[in-house]
């Protein structure tokens, strides 16, 4: 009876609504052809990453015909929504990912891989900065995308409040940065050496990796075991939070940071000397800061190596554009990143948001000849190495990371860290990772 | 039952039922499933089948290798459960403590949602001028967005720009270390008591007043009339009032969540956030769906035992 006829009703009808719930491209082939693009936040905010971007797409659709729907994803959703993606087999065709979690999506399944044939459809692997390639994915494997924007870190310092300080150059090794910062540590005053985004997660697992590069650490093992706990990552994260334990150049308040804009903040008002971070000029900018006041140098290395210590000062850091599996239109998907690292869009896109451009053909546009751009390219040509490329890599920035942040409460709040506690730490974060291996 | 036997000797008092009877009759059997329905549909699709694919999951080895294709999972068998119950690990361990921050949660959230609740609920009783303006200001945070509520209390929180260090002259941190555990309380309970409120309110009303008249008459106390009638005839109200409150706060994510971000600070990292990094955040959804499995039985255990103690009590008191 009625029953019957309810029952297809609703099934239809709850079928219709999860099909039309999900993304993806349009799939009819006379239609126009239709792209769902997810672009990360790398602007000031959504809004502004709108308004940079859709010019360009709607160029693109110019040009090509080719439709891009665009939706800004912020950061801190960005990796679930890649994750739910690749469950659902329902995500969008193009998107951009972080260049460190690189390997571990590349473990999924759910990219195209960019063979040596897809790499030439998108202008041909000759074109992209080599360290910024290498951050595409485990090496002897295709990479899960391209680079898209290039980053790496620098130490950003206050000229005036060096120059009241007495002090001439920025600090060019460790022992430096703490003898300075401690010239230029006023608590009274409210001014400190250095700020730190001690609250945020993968902020501490970079500049773990840094460290730890120069303190000689592996972080896995050849055959991608965790081997957090070595004697050079305790070493390395000893000497990272000591910088507000035992130096006592950071301000106790940075525990709480969690985000860059504080700090960002901290040495534009004077209220911090030193900050390191990725290039962003723009952002420093955006908040008034004086900028003929900002200066810009290498982050700085041990003034004796360690045994095993590599020269690095940064870790390969950006984002680069993968294209989904499942897409229904891989050449169109493969146009459009074709597009997005095109010369011109590369200058156009990376001068706008202070990254680097990951092509070579695009570093003779005079936005790129200035000294601070030549500090970051220099780092990231000469001084940088990619994050471990193994797919437990997010786990890793996750759990060192969190580690690091509950160790910066402890000292905040008067607890002490040794190094007892962080090898502890660290020997969990071995377990954990291990588990989902 | 009765309406059935009533309904019988009726159909048969008509003589045999015809093809219009046979047709009515059925209708009404079928009738209620029909209503019903949808709302088993939709419980389906929410609930079981997502509990039982949960249940499933807990025992392969569920990471981002496998996630895209479950079938391809390696079993686990009680692995996972083995892994998060070996509390001399550091996975056990830190489940443990999350189930004891969860627990002393839990208490002195729902345990000052009710008093705070109980205490307003009974002081609205008398009419007095303003009473509505209260009522509704009480409501407030109730009906706040729960997401805009939770992360002004964080701006409040924070140690040198915060409002809560400024009104309490100290200079401490709210945000990170062992205070962040009581500020989670402290938004907790201003979010949940005017539920409590709402309903002790509700059940206020089916207090007859005549029994507080006698009691007047009879020379009792405000606190004795409180003690003999408010509170037993509260009873039922209150059993279901603890129990969703119980509920509800034990698995609390968005409180930590919009606080405190993906990663709470250790001391007030709930079992629920424990859960959502162990599955999201590291990517061990089996693992993940383990804890969650344990998780379920324990708040069944509770609850059946609750309820259990509670129609006793009722029983006995009938």
């Amino acid at each position: 009876m009625r029953i019957g006829k309810i029952a297809p009703a609703l099934v239809l009808a709850l079928a219709a609504a999860a099909t039309t719930a999900c993304g993806g491209g349009d799939t009819s082939s006379s239609a126009p052809k239709e792209l769902v693009y997810w672009a990360s936040n790398q602007g000031t905010s959504l809004d502004n990453d709108k308004a940079v971007l859709q010019p360009e797409l709607d160029k693109f659709e110019k040009a090509s015909g080719i439709k891009v729907k665009l939706e800004v994803v912020p950061w801190t959703d960005l990796l679930n929504r890649i994750l739910a993606a690749t469950t659902s087999g329902k995500g969008p065709d193009v998107l951009n990912i972080g260049n460190t979690w690189s390997a571990s999506l590349q473990a999924t399944g759910a990219f195209l891989p960019f063979d040596d044939a897809a790499l030439e459809k998108v202008g041909g692997k000759s074109r992209f900065l080599g360290p910024s390639l290498a951050a595409t994915g485990a090496s002897g494997q295709p990479p899960v995308g391209v680079p898209l924007y290039g980053q790496a870190y620098g130490l950003y310092y206050n000229k005036k409040l060096f120059a009241e300080a007495g002090i001439t150059k920025p600090p060019a090794t460790w022992e430096e940065l703490v003898e300075d910062g401690k010239k230029l540590t006023k608590p009274d005053k409210g001014q400190w050496g250095l700020s730190l985004q001690a609250g945020q997660v993968t902020e501490n697992s970079h500049h773990a990796a840094i460290l730890g590069a120069q303190q000689g650490a592996q972080f896995f093992t050849a055959e991608g075991k965790p081997q957090l706990a070595s004697d050079p990552s305790v070493a390395a994260v000893q000497q990272f939070v000591d910088l507000m334990q035992k130096d006592k150049i950071v301000n106790p308040a940075n525990a709480e940071y969690a985000d860059t804009a504080k700090s960002l903040k901290d040495l534009s008002d004077g209220k911090a000397a030193m900050f390191m971070n990725q290039a962003s000029a723009g952002s420093f900018k955006n908040i008034g800061m004086d900028m003929a006041n900002l200066g810009v140098a290498p982050i700085p290395l041990p003034a004796t190596a360690p045994p095993n210590g590599r020269k690095v000062t940064s870790f390969v850091a950006g984002i680069n554009m993968s294209v989904f599996k499942n897409t229904k239109n891989p050449d169109a998907a493969l146009d459009f990143v074709k597009f997005m690292v095109s010369a011109p869009e590369q200058a156009l896109l990376n001068k706008t948001y202070g990254s680097l451009p990951t092509v070579q053909d695009a570093y003779s546009d005079a936005a790129f000849q200035t000294e601070d751009v030549k500090v970051f390219q220099n780092v990231l040509a000469n001084s940088a190495e990619p994050m471990p490329q193994v797919p437990q890599e997010s786990q890793f920035e996750t759990l060192i990371g969190t580690a690091m942040k509950g160790m910066f409460a402890d000292v905040a709040a008067g607890k002490p860290v040794d190094g007892a506690k962080i090898r502890d730490q660290l020997n969990q974060a071995d377990q954990q990772i291990s588990a989902g291996s | 039952m009765p309406t059935a036997l009533d309904d019988a000797p009726a159909v048969k008092a008509a003589g045999a039922p015809g093809p219009q009877g046979v047709r009515r009759k059925r209708r009404r059997v079928a009738l209620p499933y029909l209503l019903l329905l949808p709302a088993i549909l939709l419980e389906l699709l929410v609930h079981l089948i997502p509990m039982v694919a949960g249940l499933v999951m807990s025992f392969f080895k569920l990471t981002q290798f496998s996630i895209r294709d479950f079938s391809s999972a390696p079993a686990a068998g009680l692995d996972n459960y083995k892994f998060v119950l070996d509390f001399n690990a550091a996975a056990g361990k830190s489940l443990l403590g999350s189930f004891w921050i969860s627990i002393l949660y839990t208490v002195l959230s729902v345990g000052f949602c009710w008093l705070f609740g109980t205490s307003a609920a009974v002081l609205m009783q008398k009419d007095f001028r303003g009473r509505g303006l209260l009522r509704t200001l009480f409501l407030v945070p109730y009906a706040l967005p729960m997401y805009a509520a939770v992360i002004t209390w964080s701006f409040m929180f924070q140690k040198d720009t915060g409002l809560v260090n400024d009104l309490l002259g100290t200079d401490s941190f709210w945000l990170i270390g062992d205070n962040s555990f009581w500020s989670l309380v402290v938004v907790s309970v201003w979010r949940n008591w005017p539920f409590a409120f709402l309903i002790v309110m509700a059940g206020l009303q089916n207090v007859p007043g005549e029994l507080y008249e006698a009691a007047a008459i009879d020379g009792a106390s405000w606190w004795r009339q409180f003690r003999a009638i408010t509170q037993p005839m509260l009873r039922p109200v209150n059993q279901v009032l603890l129990l969703v409150l119980f509920l509800w706060t034990f698995n609390d994510f968005n409180t930590p969540y919009v606080l405190f971000g993906a990663s709470a600070p250790k001391e007030a990292s709930l079992i629920s956030i424990h859960i959502y990094q162990s599955s999201f955040v590291t990517w061990n959804f089996g693992l993940g769906s383990a804890m969650s499995v344990l998780l379920l039985l324990f708040l069944l255990i509770v609850s059946t035992v609750y309820l259990g103690l509670t129609a006793r009590r009722r029983n006995a008191v009938v």
